[in-house]
Protein backbone atom coordinates (compact mmCIF):
# COMPACT_ATOMS: atom_id res chain seq x y z
CA UNK A 1 0.00 0.00 0.00
CA UNK A 2 1.39 3.24 -0.89
CA UNK A 3 0.10 6.70 -0.46
CA UNK A 4 -0.25 9.70 -3.03
CA UNK A 5 1.99 11.51 -0.78
CA UNK A 6 4.09 8.87 -0.35
CA UNK A 7 4.23 8.65 -4.50
CA UNK A 8 4.44 12.30 -4.76
CA UNK A 9 7.93 12.55 -2.57
CA UNK A 10 9.74 9.75 -4.50
CA UNK A 11 8.44 12.17 -8.02
CA UNK A 12 9.77 15.05 -6.60
CA UNK A 13 13.20 12.85 -5.43
CA UNK A 14 13.36 12.33 -8.96
CA UNK A 15 13.18 8.60 -7.99
CA UNK A 16 9.76 7.19 -8.69
CA UNK A 17 9.59 3.98 -10.85
CA UNK A 18 7.53 4.66 -13.98
CA UNK A 19 6.18 2.39 -16.63
CA UNK A 20 3.76 3.03 -19.49
CA UNK A 21 1.03 0.95 -19.81
CA UNK A 22 2.04 -0.55 -22.54
CA UNK A 23 5.28 -2.15 -21.19
CA UNK A 24 3.70 -2.37 -17.18
CA UNK A 25 1.73 -5.86 -18.41
CA UNK A 26 5.56 -7.77 -19.26
CA UNK A 27 6.64 -6.39 -16.22
CA UNK A 28 4.48 -7.89 -13.86
CA UNK A 29 4.13 -11.43 -15.39
CA UNK A 30 8.21 -11.40 -15.13
CA UNK A 31 8.14 -9.61 -11.35
CA UNK A 32 4.89 -10.82 -9.45
CA UNK A 33 2.01 -8.78 -8.93
CA UNK A 34 2.98 -8.41 -4.73
CA UNK A 35 7.06 -7.59 -6.03
CA UNK A 36 6.08 -5.30 -8.80
CA UNK A 37 3.23 -3.43 -7.31
CA UNK A 38 5.92 -2.28 -4.60
CA UNK A 39 8.65 -1.08 -7.24
CA UNK A 40 6.17 0.57 -9.52
CA UNK A 41 4.76 3.56 -8.34
CA UNK A 42 2.94 5.26 -12.13
CA UNK A 43 1.55 3.50 -14.87
CA UNK A 44 1.12 6.07 -17.56
CA UNK A 45 -1.54 6.08 -19.72
CA UNK A 46 -2.66 7.80 -23.34
CA UNK A 47 -4.92 8.00 -26.22
CA UNK A 48 -4.84 10.75 -29.17
CA UNK A 49 -8.38 10.83 -31.10
CA UNK A 50 -11.23 12.82 -32.35
CA UNK A 51 -13.17 14.20 -29.60
CA UNK A 52 -15.68 16.37 -30.59
CA UNK A 53 -16.81 17.66 -27.31
CA UNK A 54 -14.29 19.73 -26.88
CA UNK A 55 -13.68 23.21 -26.92
CA UNK A 56 -11.98 26.65 -25.54
CA UNK A 57 -13.20 29.52 -23.54
CA UNK A 58 -11.88 32.76 -24.46
CA UNK A 59 -11.38 36.52 -23.17
CA UNK A 60 -10.73 38.92 -26.06
CA UNK A 61 -10.03 41.95 -23.75
CA UNK A 62 -12.04 45.35 -24.13
CA UNK A 63 -11.25 47.73 -26.82
CA UNK A 64 -12.17 51.31 -26.72
CA UNK A 65 -14.87 52.33 -27.01
CA UNK A 66 -16.35 49.03 -25.29
CA UNK A 67 -18.22 46.17 -26.91
CA UNK A 68 -20.87 43.65 -25.13
CA UNK A 69 -20.49 41.04 -28.03
CA UNK A 70 -23.36 39.26 -28.84
CA UNK A 71 -22.27 37.18 -31.54
CA UNK A 72 -18.65 36.65 -32.63
CA UNK A 73 -16.68 34.73 -35.58
CA UNK A 74 -12.77 33.72 -35.44
CA UNK A 75 -11.54 32.84 -38.84
CA UNK A 76 -15.57 33.03 -39.81
CA UNK A 77 -16.37 30.11 -37.03
CA UNK A 78 -19.18 31.10 -34.80
CA UNK A 79 -17.89 30.97 -31.10
CA UNK A 80 -21.02 31.25 -28.66
CA UNK A 81 -20.81 34.35 -27.26
CA UNK A 82 -24.05 34.44 -24.71
CA UNK A 83 -21.50 34.88 -22.26
CA UNK A 84 -20.11 37.94 -20.25
CA UNK A 85 -18.99 40.62 -22.34
CA UNK A 86 -16.00 39.76 -24.16
CA UNK A 87 -16.29 36.05 -23.36
CA UNK A 88 -16.64 33.64 -26.23
CA UNK A 89 -16.53 29.74 -26.45
CA UNK A 90 -15.27 28.15 -29.55
CA UNK A 91 -16.83 24.65 -30.44
CA UNK A 92 -14.99 21.81 -32.17
CA UNK A 93 -17.64 20.93 -33.94
CA UNK A 94 -18.84 24.04 -35.09
CA UNK A 95 -18.64 25.02 -38.93
CA UNK A 96 -16.96 27.67 -40.66
CA UNK A 97 -19.89 29.73 -42.00
CA UNK A 98 -20.89 29.05 -45.09
CA UNK A 99 -19.74 25.91 -45.72
CA UNK A 100 -21.49 24.15 -48.24
CA UNK A 101 -22.03 21.22 -45.44
CA UNK A 102 -23.12 17.70 -47.70
CA UNK A 103 -25.24 20.15 -49.73
CA UNK A 104 -22.94 18.32 -52.56
CA UNK A 105 -22.49 14.97 -50.68
CA UNK A 106 -20.96 14.14 -48.66
CA UNK A 107 -19.15 17.52 -48.28
CA UNK A 108 -15.43 18.15 -47.55
CA UNK A 109 -15.93 19.92 -44.41
CA UNK A 110 -12.67 21.48 -44.85
CA UNK A 111 -12.54 24.19 -41.74
CA UNK A 112 -13.99 24.66 -38.24
CA UNK A 113 -13.86 25.42 -34.54
CA UNK A 114 -11.04 22.58 -34.13
CA UNK A 115 -8.54 24.14 -37.12
CA UNK A 116 -9.53 27.38 -35.02
CA UNK A 117 -8.00 25.55 -32.05
CA UNK A 118 -5.15 24.14 -34.33
CA UNK A 119 -4.12 27.44 -35.12
CA UNK A 120 -4.25 29.47 -32.07
CA UNK A 121 -2.12 26.50 -29.79
CA UNK A 122 0.27 27.04 -33.10
CA UNK A 123 0.33 30.37 -32.59
CA UNK A 124 -1.02 31.06 -35.49
CA UNK A 125 -3.18 34.84 -36.43
CA UNK A 126 -6.81 34.75 -36.47
CA UNK A 127 -9.45 36.86 -37.43
CA UNK A 128 -12.42 37.94 -34.68
CA UNK A 129 -16.00 39.93 -36.29
CA UNK A 130 -18.04 40.56 -33.19
CA UNK A 131 -21.52 42.39 -33.59
CA UNK A 132 -23.55 43.77 -30.82
CA UNK A 133 -26.48 45.85 -30.17
CA UNK A 134 -24.48 48.58 -28.56
CA UNK A 135 -25.88 50.06 -24.99
CA UNK A 136 -24.73 52.79 -22.41
CA UNK A 137 -21.71 51.74 -21.23
CA UNK A 138 -20.91 49.00 -24.23
CA UNK A 139 -21.74 51.72 -27.06
CA UNK A 140 -19.56 49.47 -30.10
CA UNK A 141 -21.54 47.67 -32.25
CA UNK A 142 -18.89 45.52 -34.60
CA UNK A 143 -15.67 45.64 -34.32
CA UNK A 144 -12.74 43.50 -36.36
CA UNK A 145 -9.37 42.69 -35.65
CA UNK A 146 -6.70 40.09 -35.86
CA UNK A 147 -5.29 38.61 -32.79
CA UNK A 148 -2.83 35.35 -31.70
CA UNK A 149 -3.34 33.42 -28.47
CA UNK A 150 -0.47 35.60 -26.67
CA UNK A 151 -2.83 38.61 -27.27
CA UNK A 152 -5.98 36.47 -25.15
CA UNK A 153 -6.29 36.88 -21.67
CA UNK A 154 -7.53 33.49 -21.41
CA UNK A 155 -7.55 30.33 -23.69
CA UNK A 156 -8.76 27.58 -21.46
CA UNK A 157 -9.65 24.50 -23.16
CA UNK A 158 -13.29 23.19 -21.20
CA UNK A 159 -14.09 19.85 -22.98
CA UNK A 160 -17.28 18.18 -21.64
CA UNK A 161 -16.60 14.78 -23.05
CA UNK A 162 -13.00 13.10 -23.36
CA UNK A 163 -11.52 9.70 -23.09
CA UNK A 164 -14.83 7.57 -24.06
CA UNK A 165 -13.76 4.49 -21.60
CA UNK A 166 -14.12 2.16 -24.62
CA UNK A 167 -15.85 2.20 -27.95
CA UNK A 168 -17.68 0.41 -30.84
CA UNK A 169 -16.31 -0.51 -33.99
CA UNK A 170 -18.42 0.25 -36.89
CA UNK A 171 -18.63 -1.10 -40.02
CA UNK A 172 -21.44 -1.03 -43.12
CA UNK A 173 -23.91 -3.29 -44.48
CA UNK A 174 -25.80 -1.58 -46.77
CA UNK A 175 -24.73 -1.78 -50.66
CA UNK A 176 -23.39 1.66 -50.42
CA UNK A 177 -20.77 3.85 -48.92
CA UNK A 178 -21.58 5.49 -45.89
CA UNK A 179 -19.79 8.25 -44.47
CA UNK A 180 -19.50 8.64 -40.54
CA UNK A 181 -17.63 10.28 -37.64
CA UNK A 182 -15.33 7.06 -37.76
CA UNK A 183 -14.80 7.52 -41.50
CA UNK A 184 -15.49 5.82 -44.87
CA UNK A 185 -17.17 2.76 -44.65
CA UNK A 186 -17.37 0.46 -47.79
CA UNK A 187 -20.62 -1.07 -48.75
CA UNK A 188 -20.80 -4.87 -47.88
CA UNK A 189 -18.39 -4.79 -45.04
CA UNK A 190 -15.77 -3.92 -47.01
CA UNK A 191 -14.09 -2.20 -43.95
CA UNK A 192 -14.66 -1.26 -40.65
CA UNK A 193 -13.31 1.09 -37.84
CA UNK A 194 -12.43 1.04 -34.08
CA UNK A 195 -11.22 4.04 -32.26
CA UNK A 196 -9.24 3.58 -29.03
CA UNK A 197 -6.25 3.38 -27.45
CA UNK A 198 -6.94 -0.09 -25.83
CA UNK A 199 -4.25 -1.54 -23.75
CA UNK A 200 -2.78 2.16 -23.41
CA UNK A 201 -6.20 3.57 -22.84
CA UNK A 202 -6.78 6.09 -19.82
CA UNK A 203 -9.64 4.37 -18.25
CA UNK A 204 -8.86 1.15 -19.65
CA UNK A 205 -6.38 1.10 -17.10
CA UNK A 206 -8.42 2.01 -14.27
CA UNK A 207 -11.96 0.58 -15.41
CA UNK A 208 -13.68 1.36 -12.19
CA UNK A 209 -12.44 4.50 -11.23
CA UNK A 210 -10.48 3.92 -8.33
CA UNK A 211 -7.66 6.75 -9.07
CA UNK A 212 -9.28 8.82 -11.63
CA UNK A 213 -11.80 11.09 -10.15
CA UNK A 214 -12.34 15.06 -10.20
CA UNK A 215 -9.27 16.60 -9.18
CA UNK A 216 -6.83 13.78 -10.90
CA UNK A 217 -3.91 15.71 -12.93
CA UNK A 218 -3.81 14.93 -16.49
CA UNK A 219 -1.73 15.61 -19.23
CA UNK A 220 -3.76 17.10 -21.91
CA UNK A 221 -1.81 18.23 -25.20
CA UNK A 222 1.73 19.22 -23.07
CA UNK A 223 -0.27 21.49 -20.70
CA UNK A 224 -1.39 20.06 -16.99
CA UNK A 225 -4.64 20.01 -16.77
CA UNK A 226 -7.45 18.37 -14.37
CA UNK A 227 -10.66 16.30 -14.80
CA UNK A 228 -13.14 18.98 -13.69
CA UNK A 229 -16.18 16.67 -13.44
CA UNK A 230 -17.84 13.40 -14.85
CA UNK A 231 -18.04 13.95 -18.35
CA UNK A 232 -20.68 13.96 -20.42
CA UNK A 233 -22.47 10.70 -20.96
CA UNK A 234 -20.50 9.07 -18.29
CA UNK A 235 -22.89 5.97 -18.28
CA UNK A 236 -20.78 3.47 -16.48
CA UNK A 237 -23.53 0.95 -15.50
CA UNK A 238 -22.88 -1.46 -18.36
CA UNK A 239 -21.72 -5.17 -18.83
CA UNK A 240 -17.88 -5.49 -17.82
CA UNK A 241 -15.72 -8.40 -18.11
CA UNK A 242 -14.30 -9.81 -15.09
CA UNK A 243 -11.98 -7.32 -14.89
CA UNK A 244 -13.88 -4.71 -14.89
CA UNK A 245 -13.20 -3.78 -18.26
CA UNK A 246 -16.68 -2.13 -20.16
CA UNK A 247 -18.12 -4.06 -23.54
CA UNK A 248 -19.02 -0.68 -24.58
CA UNK A 249 -18.61 3.38 -24.05
CA UNK A 250 -19.16 3.46 -20.31
CA UNK A 251 -17.24 6.47 -18.13
CA UNK A 252 -15.80 9.60 -19.64
CA UNK A 253 -14.14 12.54 -18.42
CA UNK A 254 -14.58 16.12 -18.88
CA UNK A 255 -11.36 17.95 -19.06
CA UNK A 256 -9.64 21.31 -19.12
CA UNK A 257 -6.60 22.89 -19.41
CA UNK A 258 -4.55 25.94 -20.26
CA UNK A 259 -4.75 26.24 -24.49
CA UNK A 260 -1.66 28.30 -23.75
CA UNK A 261 0.70 25.91 -22.54
CA UNK A 262 -0.31 23.28 -24.79
CA UNK A 263 1.64 21.83 -27.78
CA UNK A 264 0.51 21.98 -31.35
CA UNK A 265 1.50 18.79 -32.22
CA UNK A 266 -1.50 16.92 -30.01
CA UNK A 267 -4.02 19.75 -30.80
CA UNK A 268 -5.00 19.11 -34.60
CA UNK A 269 -8.08 19.80 -35.90
CA UNK A 270 -10.01 17.12 -37.79
CA UNK A 271 -12.12 16.91 -41.38
CA UNK A 272 -14.14 14.18 -42.12
CA UNK A 273 -15.51 13.18 -45.28
CA UNK A 274 -19.52 13.93 -45.12
CA UNK A 275 -19.72 13.73 -41.09
CA UNK A 276 -18.09 17.05 -40.42
CA UNK A 277 -15.58 19.05 -38.25
CA UNK A 278 -13.95 18.00 -34.86
CA UNK A 279 -10.72 17.97 -32.80
CA UNK A 280 -8.02 15.48 -32.25
CA UNK A 281 -6.42 15.66 -28.82
CA UNK A 282 -3.90 14.20 -27.07
CA UNK A 283 -4.56 12.93 -23.19
CA UNK A 284 -2.64 11.51 -21.11
CA UNK A 285 -3.10 10.18 -17.36
CA UNK A 286 -0.86 8.84 -14.56
CA UNK A 287 -2.26 6.12 -12.77
CA UNK A 288 -0.31 5.84 -8.58
CA UNK A 289 0.61 2.78 -8.56
CA UNK A 290 -1.63 2.85 -4.83
CA UNK A 291 -1.69 -1.20 -4.16
CA UNK A 292 -1.70 -4.55 -6.04
CA UNK A 293 -5.48 -4.44 -7.12
CA UNK A 294 -4.74 -0.65 -9.17
CA UNK A 295 -1.44 -2.20 -10.61
CA UNK A 296 -3.58 -5.42 -12.05
CA UNK A 297 -5.85 -3.76 -13.47
CA UNK A 298 -3.16 -1.74 -15.44
CA UNK A 299 -1.98 -4.62 -16.67
CA UNK A 300 -4.83 -4.97 -19.09
CA UNK A 301 -4.05 -6.20 -22.82
CA UNK A 302 -5.46 -5.29 -25.68
CA UNK A 303 -6.70 -9.14 -26.23
CA UNK A 304 -8.66 -8.67 -22.94
CA UNK A 305 -10.81 -6.00 -23.66
CA UNK A 306 -13.49 -6.58 -26.30
CA UNK A 307 -15.41 -4.21 -28.20
CA UNK A 308 -18.91 -4.51 -30.01
CA UNK A 309 -19.35 -4.48 -34.07
CA UNK A 310 -22.19 -2.01 -34.98
CA UNK A 311 -23.60 -1.58 -38.77
CA UNK A 312 -23.66 2.13 -38.62
CA UNK A 313 -25.80 2.08 -42.33
CA UNK A 314 -28.66 1.16 -40.03
CA UNK A 315 -28.45 -0.14 -36.37
CA UNK A 316 -26.60 2.74 -35.30
CA UNK A 317 -28.99 5.60 -36.52
CA UNK A 318 -31.96 3.87 -35.62
CA UNK A 319 -30.88 3.53 -32.30
CA UNK A 320 -31.73 -0.67 -32.61
CA UNK A 321 -29.18 -1.68 -30.53
CA UNK A 322 -28.46 -4.66 -32.14
CA UNK A 323 -24.44 -5.92 -32.25
CA UNK A 324 -23.49 -7.55 -35.40
CA UNK A 325 -19.95 -9.42 -33.91
CA UNK A 326 -17.58 -9.09 -30.47
CA UNK A 327 -13.76 -8.30 -31.35
CA UNK A 328 -11.15 -7.55 -28.89
CA UNK A 329 -8.70 -4.85 -30.20
CA UNK A 330 -5.59 -7.57 -30.38
CA UNK A 331 -7.49 -8.53 -33.59
CA UNK A 332 -8.20 -5.21 -34.78
CA UNK A 333 -4.59 -4.22 -34.30
CA UNK A 334 -3.80 -6.91 -37.22
CA UNK A 335 -5.16 -5.10 -39.67
CA UNK A 336 -7.92 -7.33 -40.96
CA UNK A 337 -10.12 -9.51 -39.34
CA UNK A 338 -12.69 -12.49 -39.91
CA UNK A 339 -16.18 -11.69 -39.62
CA UNK A 340 -19.31 -13.10 -39.95
CA UNK A 341 -17.59 -15.68 -42.52
CA UNK A 342 -15.60 -12.64 -44.49
CA UNK A 343 -12.11 -10.92 -44.40
CA UNK A 344 -12.23 -7.30 -43.43
CA UNK A 345 -9.91 -4.52 -44.41
CA UNK A 346 -9.41 -2.61 -40.43
CA UNK A 347 -8.91 0.71 -40.07
CA UNK A 348 -8.48 3.03 -37.03
CA UNK A 349 -9.63 6.65 -35.98
CA UNK A 350 -7.50 6.98 -32.93
CA UNK A 351 -3.68 7.17 -32.90
CA UNK A 352 -1.98 3.92 -30.92
CA UNK A 353 1.51 5.38 -32.09
CA UNK A 354 0.83 9.13 -30.63
CA UNK A 355 -0.88 7.64 -27.77
CA UNK A 356 2.53 5.81 -27.23
CA UNK A 357 4.05 9.24 -27.94
CA UNK A 358 2.11 10.82 -24.89
CA UNK A 359 2.48 7.80 -22.72
CA UNK A 360 6.44 7.97 -23.17
CA UNK A 361 6.50 11.61 -22.50
CA UNK A 362 4.46 11.60 -19.76
CA UNK A 363 6.35 8.91 -18.06
CA UNK A 364 9.46 11.25 -18.50
CA UNK A 365 7.93 13.71 -16.81
CA UNK A 366 6.54 12.08 -13.76
CA UNK A 367 10.24 10.30 -13.72
CA UNK A 368 12.17 14.16 -14.23
CA UNK A 369 10.18 15.48 -11.21
CA UNK A 370 7.86 17.91 -13.25
CA UNK A 371 4.38 16.37 -13.07
CA UNK A 372 3.03 15.55 -9.43
CA UNK A 373 -0.12 13.46 -9.54
CA UNK A 374 -3.17 14.74 -7.51
CA UNK A 375 -5.78 12.72 -5.27
CA UNK A 376 -9.20 12.91 -6.97
CA UNK A 377 -11.31 15.49 -4.96
CA UNK A 378 -14.42 13.24 -5.47
CA UNK A 379 -15.07 10.11 -7.37
CA UNK A 380 -16.54 9.28 -10.57
CA UNK A 381 -20.02 7.58 -10.49
CA UNK A 382 -19.71 3.81 -10.80
CA UNK A 383 -23.18 3.47 -11.62
CA UNK A 384 -25.01 5.42 -14.09
CA UNK A 385 -27.24 4.86 -16.48
CA UNK A 386 -27.23 6.22 -19.77
CA UNK A 387 -30.67 7.99 -20.26
CA UNK A 388 -32.05 8.14 -24.15
CA UNK A 389 -34.52 11.42 -25.39
CA UNK A 390 -37.70 10.33 -25.88
CA UNK A 391 -40.12 12.48 -28.18
CA UNK A 392 -43.30 13.13 -26.37
CA UNK A 393 -46.12 15.29 -25.81
CA UNK A 394 -46.49 18.22 -23.32
CA UNK A 395 -49.35 16.13 -21.64
CA UNK A 396 -47.12 12.66 -21.85
CA UNK A 397 -44.44 14.28 -19.36
CA UNK A 398 -45.49 12.68 -15.73
CA UNK B 1 12.58 -7.44 -67.34
CA UNK B 2 12.65 -4.22 -64.81
CA UNK B 3 9.42 -2.09 -63.85
CA UNK B 4 10.19 1.68 -62.22
CA UNK B 5 7.45 4.40 -61.39
CA UNK B 6 7.96 7.89 -63.43
CA UNK B 7 6.24 11.30 -63.23
CA UNK B 8 6.55 12.99 -66.75
CA UNK B 9 6.23 16.38 -66.77
CA UNK B 10 4.50 17.63 -69.96
CA UNK B 11 5.38 21.37 -70.90
CA UNK B 12 2.93 23.51 -73.54
CA UNK B 13 5.33 22.60 -76.27
CA UNK B 14 5.71 19.05 -75.71
CA UNK B 15 2.23 18.12 -74.51
CA UNK B 16 0.51 17.83 -78.52
CA UNK B 17 2.96 15.04 -79.46
CA UNK B 18 2.08 11.03 -78.86
CA UNK B 19 4.89 10.62 -76.56
CA UNK B 20 3.68 7.02 -75.13
CA UNK B 21 2.88 5.57 -78.26
CA UNK B 22 6.85 6.07 -79.27
CA UNK B 23 7.59 4.09 -75.84
CA UNK B 24 5.34 1.46 -76.68
CA UNK B 25 5.81 0.76 -80.66
CA UNK B 26 9.21 1.89 -80.97
CA UNK B 27 10.96 1.01 -77.32
CA UNK B 28 8.79 -2.01 -76.76
CA UNK B 29 7.96 -0.87 -73.29
CA UNK B 30 5.09 -1.36 -71.05
CA UNK B 31 2.99 1.03 -69.71
CA UNK B 32 0.89 0.81 -66.89
CA UNK B 33 -0.55 4.62 -66.74
CA UNK B 34 -2.10 5.59 -63.07
CA UNK B 35 -2.94 9.04 -63.57
CA UNK B 36 -2.65 11.85 -65.87
CA UNK B 37 -4.14 15.10 -66.45
CA UNK B 38 -3.61 18.23 -68.54
CA UNK B 39 -4.27 21.84 -66.57
CA UNK B 40 -5.76 24.69 -68.42
CA UNK B 41 -2.22 26.25 -68.97
CA UNK B 42 -1.67 23.30 -71.19
CA UNK B 43 0.79 21.35 -69.41
CA UNK B 44 0.32 17.91 -68.73
CA UNK B 45 1.33 15.58 -65.80
CA UNK B 46 1.39 11.58 -66.18
CA UNK B 47 2.11 9.13 -63.55
CA UNK B 48 3.33 5.77 -65.06
CA UNK B 49 5.30 2.62 -64.50
CA UNK B 50 7.07 1.36 -67.25
CA UNK B 51 8.39 -1.66 -67.83
CA UNK B 52 10.60 -3.67 -69.74
CA UNK B 53 14.29 -4.77 -70.71
CA UNK B 54 16.55 -2.76 -69.02
CA UNK B 55 18.39 -1.56 -72.10
CA UNK B 56 15.15 -0.66 -73.79
CA UNK B 57 13.79 1.27 -70.76
CA UNK B 58 16.89 3.83 -70.83
CA UNK B 59 16.76 4.17 -74.44
CA UNK B 60 13.05 4.95 -73.73
CA UNK B 61 14.05 7.81 -71.05
CA UNK B 62 16.52 9.10 -72.43
CA UNK B 63 14.31 9.80 -76.00
CA UNK B 64 11.77 11.39 -73.69
CA UNK B 65 14.58 13.48 -72.27
CA UNK B 66 14.99 14.24 -75.94
CA UNK B 67 11.74 15.32 -76.68
CA UNK B 68 11.62 17.60 -73.26
CA UNK B 69 9.67 16.12 -71.51
CA UNK B 70 10.74 16.03 -67.46
CA UNK B 71 11.34 12.39 -66.18
CA UNK B 72 11.11 12.49 -62.69
CA UNK B 73 12.51 9.09 -61.37
CA UNK B 74 11.88 9.69 -57.12
CA UNK B 75 9.31 12.13 -57.07
CA UNK B 76 5.58 11.30 -56.53
CA UNK B 77 2.31 12.48 -57.38
CA UNK B 78 1.06 11.54 -54.27
CA UNK B 79 2.94 13.02 -51.44
CA UNK B 80 2.69 11.98 -47.42
CA UNK B 81 3.52 14.43 -44.92
CA UNK B 82 4.60 12.69 -42.19
CA UNK B 83 4.65 15.55 -40.08
CA UNK B 84 0.98 16.14 -40.71
CA UNK B 85 0.09 12.41 -40.77
CA UNK B 86 -1.12 11.54 -36.70
CA UNK B 87 -1.12 7.80 -37.68
CA UNK B 88 -4.42 7.04 -36.97
CA UNK B 89 -4.26 4.77 -39.43
CA UNK B 90 -7.76 5.98 -41.21
CA UNK B 91 -6.31 5.35 -44.51
CA UNK B 92 -5.29 1.73 -44.24
CA UNK B 93 -8.41 0.00 -45.44
CA UNK B 94 -8.69 2.39 -48.01
CA UNK B 95 -5.31 2.06 -49.88
CA UNK B 96 -5.37 -0.68 -52.20
CA UNK B 97 -2.25 -1.56 -52.30
CA UNK B 98 -0.96 -1.17 -48.85
CA UNK B 99 1.46 1.40 -50.11
CA UNK B 100 0.55 3.34 -46.79
CA UNK B 101 0.66 0.45 -43.99
CA UNK B 102 1.77 -0.68 -40.79
CA UNK B 103 4.99 -2.80 -40.56
CA UNK B 104 5.46 -3.40 -36.71
CA UNK B 105 2.33 -3.66 -34.66
CA UNK B 106 4.00 -3.31 -31.62
CA UNK B 107 4.99 0.39 -32.38
CA UNK B 108 1.94 0.83 -34.71
CA UNK B 109 3.81 3.61 -36.75
CA UNK B 110 2.01 4.04 -40.80
CA UNK B 111 4.70 4.25 -43.43
CA UNK B 112 4.59 5.22 -47.24
CA UNK B 113 5.69 3.10 -49.74
CA UNK B 114 5.98 5.39 -53.13
CA UNK B 115 6.64 2.38 -55.47
CA UNK B 116 3.93 0.87 -54.14
CA UNK B 117 1.18 3.63 -54.72
CA UNK B 118 -0.92 3.33 -57.47
CA UNK B 119 -2.37 7.26 -57.24
CA UNK B 120 -5.85 6.01 -56.57
CA UNK B 121 -6.04 9.00 -54.39
CA UNK B 122 -8.34 7.21 -51.62
CA UNK B 123 -6.05 8.49 -49.19
CA UNK B 124 -6.48 12.06 -50.07
CA UNK B 125 -9.89 12.05 -49.97
CA UNK B 126 -9.87 10.23 -46.72
CA UNK B 127 -7.01 11.90 -44.47
CA UNK B 128 -9.17 13.66 -41.87
CA UNK B 129 -5.82 15.53 -41.27
CA UNK B 130 -4.94 16.67 -44.32
CA UNK B 131 -1.61 14.90 -44.52
CA UNK B 132 -1.56 13.09 -48.23
CA UNK B 133 -2.03 15.63 -51.09
CA UNK B 134 -0.90 15.27 -54.73
CA UNK B 135 1.79 17.04 -56.57
CA UNK B 136 -0.80 17.77 -59.21
S1 LIG C 1 -5.40 8.88 -42.54
FE1 LIG C 1 -3.91 10.55 -42.76
S2 LIG C 1 -3.25 11.04 -40.66
FE2 LIG C 1 -4.26 9.05 -40.60
S3 LIG C 1 -2.57 7.58 -40.82
FE3 LIG C 1 -3.39 7.94 -42.88
S4 LIG C 1 -2.13 9.61 -43.70
FE4 LIG C 1 -1.79 9.56 -41.48
S1 LIG D 1 -3.01 7.16 -53.67
FE1 LIG D 1 -4.07 5.18 -53.37
S2 LIG D 1 -2.43 3.66 -53.59
FE2 LIG D 1 -1.42 5.62 -53.23
S3 LIG D 1 -1.10 5.70 -51.04
FE3 LIG D 1 -3.03 6.77 -51.46
S4 LIG D 1 -4.59 5.18 -51.21
FE4 LIG D 1 -2.63 4.10 -51.41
Amino acid sequence: MKSYEEINEKIASGKAVVLTADEVSDYVDQKGLAKAAEEIDVVTTATFGAMCSSGAFVNFGQCAPKIRITEAWIDDVLAYSGVAAVDAYIGATQLRQNDPENMYYPGEFRFGGGHVIEKLVAGKQCQLFALSYGTDEYPRRELRTWFTIDDLNQAIMVNPRNCYQNYNVATNLSDRTIYTYLGALKPHMKNLTYSSAGQLSPLLNDPLYRTIGIGTAVWLAGARGHVYAEGTQHAPSISRTPGGVPTGGAGTLALTADMKQMKGRYVRGVSLKGYGVSLALGVGVPIPILDEDVLLKTTVRDRDIPAEVIDYSSDYPNKTGKVLAHVNYADLKKGNIELLGKRVEVSSMSSYAMALEIAELLKEEVRSGSFLLSRPLQPLPVEQELKSLKIRKEDEVR
Amino acid sequence: MIQKKFLLNFSKEVSEQPHIYHLVKDYDLIVNIFRAKITDEAEGFMILEISGEKDALRKGIAYLRDQNVGVGEAEKGVVWDEERCTQCGNCLSHCPTHALRIDDPATMHIIFDAEACIECLACIKNCPYGACTSVF
